[in-house]
């Protein structure tokens, strides 16, 4: 047991070298140099030309619109945004007969388009929408791409800047650079020189050392979209800033491996986490009882019905309580599983004991009978189980992108390993357990009733497979059929970990998991189950025992 | 010699199977074929296929019974063997079609136009002869178990860890027959058949000469298997059920014994796969599922296990119930049936159906009493 403690320490230092040596390497990049602001022409706020401008509309010809966009966008009026919204979601409204625009509010109201007052008296007859096509659309987007750049939510100039970065339209130049100089906050003003970069890399018209200067930006910012902009920048440019190019490029597929490398650890690590919830009660149930539970998975899948359920209360009576319905269901969950559990023990296993491939038949037909028993009082679809905020969106570590679902299953099965290792290790129940599990006719001659110990362990087993219901819950569909999908994995890891021993379990969903992460983009999802699946078949020839197995007399029960 | 050997085999329950599954393979194709559907006594053909499907089962369950009863090892993947001979012998079949697919095309079969596919793969080369194709459903399964169980009992994998790779054999191969690009049709699976060595596979005379094959399969079957259990090497295999350790230290090459009766079950399996798939006229992948092969598990324990003759009982019994079941108003309690029959069986009928019938011989004959013993005790 010591040996492998050591032996899992060591594992998983060199997991955290690795993770670590992939972030330093993202970080030591080269700074660029500042970009030369570009000179700017003032804008003009006269209102003469905002109303000219205005007056296209009224046309109503794609042409007229789009110099109208155009011009309402450049003259910088407070009300340039709105008319130009009201545009895209067809609420800008011209009358024929007057020749002036009205602006339909979302909520029911009538403005003016030139002063922003409501309108007085009944509304003109003749009204009808300016018409917009695809080129309109993407003048509209660039112009509120442009106008929006100087919006007073930080989190809108995000997105605006986001924005010209895609479309790359040169017009937004010059609101650009009156966005960077005017730019309080590091997050939005990178955006905004990314933006702008993405504008002169590609700009024949813009100065050699300025286009560099924007490529090694674009480097620094070294994602899949930055490389885009650089390879589509057409060739035959001067001879500098086409090595430039070429090293930015070669630099960012460089950076793109190495993450799509951390990114399928990452993800390896989040699909192990998830098998090493499924297992680690399989692990349990068998270590200790050689009984091989088949309705184990049924038990994962009664975790996440009951989630299901304590949502369906809190939805219809007291929905204040929605994001804490994880918390409310986890010891739910656990509760149920564990008295089912308990229930199948005492009522069908105790029989059978010393009769492993029984059992498996027996506890196969229990799995038959909870499914449809599911299926027959829930339905045979899939039910919704909704993620509280903490659980729902993602956040970015450099080329990574983590989602908190995943995160925080990690952390719970974290959590429960940790929880179960040190119930093993310190509580009056785990000494019991390990001693049955070690020799169980000497452990009943010590006084241990071994029937009790059995009905414990099945429902702690059980019980824990309830709470990888409430966690799968988040991320699989609840459906009669969800611990089917869990069941033959599980056992893998079980069998590939060894016995009895929990660090073998953790062992043996991790490198399940992160194998099969690594193959899936060489050989695909199915091919790579396949070639797993032969892997662990090969493995077990070699080591029948799985990776850490118990020695001694016990091999042979 | 080895004629009467076989013949003189079987005990009195084995005498009355083996007549019953005789009278039903001459009887029955020819009620169905010689009486008018006005008689009283004729056999609706719709009855003679759902019958040849059974006695397929069946003889799928004496394969498992031959491993598992006789040898303790319980595989959860011979669905796997009975479905690679299923595939061989649709292969065969999808080779009959020729111009006469959708396509029309004289060599690829419809999935392969359909999948711009120019030429034959090597695997599907000589499908068209019938007796390469017969061949190939005893060589291909049989190879399988060979090698598998090869590496598996000589690395002593035995008991859950075994069915557990015999699970995950199964699975690895309905996630690998599902993908489009193997060849095997994907997810449809190889279907549509036309003929059967120039006989239409859904006329009436066909089917019913294909449901008088399968008892006869059924019947070289059960004299087979009754011939090794009843031979030196069977009572070799029931002494590694009973005492695995223990018959290795005598001196016995315990994984060459193993590896014998897994190969032979397996290509009895595929027999019953490619006996069953012209019948049913569909083969695919959920041929493999491991839930399919645990149901094939059942159906032995059901009739009793370590009897041959209680596993083709329990294949046919359950395989009734399941038919009764799901065509009428009780099929969504189908499975709660199936699952208290898994847990009922287990529990108090270990020795299944059969072993409530008192035998005439069982004490007398020494392989009576060893097989009609309770389930495997491993010895210290």
């Amino acid at each position: 047991m010591c040996g492998c403690y050591k032996r899992c320490a060591g594992l998983l230092a060199a997991l955290a070298l690795l993770v670590g040596s992939a972030f330093g390497a993202s970080a030591q990049s080269l700074k660029p140099q500042a970009l030369e602001p570009q000179t700017l022409e003032p804008q003009a706020l006269d209102h003469q030309s905002f109303d000219a401008a205005l007056e296209k509309f009224a046309a109503d010809t794609y042409n007229d619109t789009d110099a109208a966009i155009a011009g309402v966008a450049a003259s910088g009026n407070p009300l340039a945004v709105s008319i130009i919204e009201a545009l895209q979601d067809g609420r800008l409204l011209f009358s024929a007969g007057d020749k002036k625009i009205y602006l339909r509010e979302a909520a029911g109201g009538m403005r003016e388009a030139s002063t922003g007052k409501p309108i007085a008296g009944a509304e003109p007859a003749d009204l009808s929408p300016v018409r917009v096509n695809n080129r309109i659309r993407r003048a509209i987007e660039a112009a509120l791409g442009g106008l929006t750049l100087l919006s007073p939510d930080p989190a809108r100039r995000l997105e605006a800047a986001k924005a010209v970065f895609k479309s790359r339209d040169a017009n937004a130049l010059p609101a650009l650079e009156t966005a960077i100089n005017k730019e309080v906050e590091p997050r939005v003003k990178r955006a905004l020189e990314e933006a702008r970069a993405a504008i002169v890399a590609g700009k024949p018209d813009a100065k050699e050392a300025d286009r560099v200067a924007a490529i090694l930006l674009l480097r620094d910012r070294g994602d899949q979209e930055a490389r885009g902009v650089l390879a589509g920048i057409p060739s035959g440019q001067p001879a500098s800033l086409q090595k430039a190019l070429a090293d930015a490029i070669t630099t960012i597929d460089n950076r793109l491996a190495a993450w799509s490398v951390v990114q399928n650890l990452w993800y390896g690590i989040s699909l192990g986490s998830v098998l090493l919830l499924a297992a680690i009660g399989l692990a349990i149930t068998f270590g200790v009882m050689g009984v091989i539970n088949m309705a184990h998975g049924e038990m994962v899948m009664l975790g996440a019905y009951t989630t299901f359920l304590v949502q369906e209360v809190i939805r219809t009576s007291a929905p204040g309580l929605f994001e804490d319905s994880l918390a409310i269901a986890i010891p739910l969950a656990f509760l149920v599983a564990a008295l089912v559990g308990m229930a199948i023990e005492r009522g069908v296993i105790r029989f059978l004991y010393g009769r492993p491939l029984e059992t498996l038949l027996a506890t196969w037909g229990i799995s038959l009978i909870l499914q449809q028993a599911v299926r027959t009082s829930f339905g045979p679809t899939n039910r919704e189980v909704g993620a509280p905020d903490f659980m729902s969106g993602a956040f970015e570590v450099g080329g990574l992108t983590i989602t908190w679902n995943r995160l925080w299953i990690i952390v719970f099965a974290g959590i429960i390993f940790a929880g179960l290792l040190a119930a093993l290790r310190y509580t009056e129940l785990g000494l019991q357990m390990r001693a049955v599990t070690q020799n169980r006719r000497m452990a009943s001659s010590m006084a241990i009733n071994t029937g009790k110990i059995d009905a414990l362990t099945f429902a702690l087993g059980s019980g824990i497979a309830g709470l990888a219901g409430v966690a799968l819950s988040q991320i699989d569909n609840v459906s009669p059929n969800l611990g089917q999908g869990y069941i033959i994995d599980s056992f893998l890891v079980v069998v590939f970990g060894g016995v009895g021993n929990l660090w073998g379990t953790l062992v043996g969903a991790m490198s399940l998991g992160v194998a099969n992460k690594f193959l899936e983009p060489y050989a695909g999802a199915v091919l790579g189950k396949i070639v797993l699946l032969v892997i662990v078949i090969l493995f077990i020839q070699k080591r029948p025992r799985g990776l850490f197995a118990l020695k001694g007399r016990a091999v042979e029960t | 010699m080895i004629a009467r050997k076989l013949i003189e085999a079987p005990d009195g329950r084995g005498r009355i199977f083996l007549a019953i599954l005789a009278a039903a393979a001459v009887l029955v194709p020819c009620l169905n074929l010689a009486l008018p559907p006005s008689s009283a006594l004729h056999v609706p053909t719709s009855a003679v296929a759902l019958w040849g499907k059974y006695l397929c089962y069946a003889l799928l369950a004496l394969s498992l019974d031959l491993v598992w009863g006789y040898c303790g090892i319980l595989s959860l993947g011979h669905g796997a063997f009975f479905a690679l001979g299923g595939y061989a012998m649709g292969m065969y079949l999808m080779r009959q079609i020729g111009t006469r697919g959708v396509y029309a095309h004289p060599i690829l079969p419809d999935f392969m136009v359909f999948l711009n596919w120019n030429e034959l793969p090597f695997f599907w080369w000589g499908f068209h002869w019938f007796a390469y194709a017969a061949l190939m459903i005893l060589a291909v399964p049989g190879a399988l178990a060979f090698v598998f169980g090869w590496f598996a009992f000589r690395s002593r994998v035995t008991g859950v860890y075994l069915s557990i790779i015999t699970q995950a054999l199964t699975f690895a191969l309905m996630l690998g027959f599902f993908r489009n690009n193997l060849g095997f049709g994907g997810n449809n699976g190889l279907t549509d058949f036309k003929d059967i060595l120039g006989f239409n596979v859904q006329a009436q005379a066909t089917r019913a000469t294909l449901f008088a094959l399968s008892a006869v399969a059924l019947i070289l079957g059960y004299l087979i298997a009754q011939a090794v259990v009843r031979s030196k090497a069977g009572k070799v295999l029931i002494a590694i059920r009973d005492a695995e350790s223990r018959t290795r230290f005598i001196g016995y090459r315990v994984e060459n014994y193993k590896t014998f009766v897994f190969t032979l079950s397996a290509a009895m399996a595929a027999v019953a796969g490619a006996l069953y798939v012209p019948q049913v006229g569909i083969i695919n992948p959920s041929e493999f599922a491991p839930a399919n092969s645990i149901e094939y598990v059942i159906w032995v324990a059901v009739g009793g296990r370590g009897t041959l003759v209680g596993a083709a009982l329990g294949a046919v019994l359950v395989n009734f119930a399941k038919t009764t079941f799901t065509t009428g108003f009780l099929a969504p309690y189908w499975l709660f049936a199936l699952g208290a029959l898994f847990v009922l069986v287990t529990i108090f009928l270990p020795r299944g159906i059969l072993g409530l019938i008192p035998t005439t011989r069982a004490s007398a004959a020494p392989n009576g009493a060893a097989a009609a013993g309770p389930a495997a005790q491993p010895a210290e």
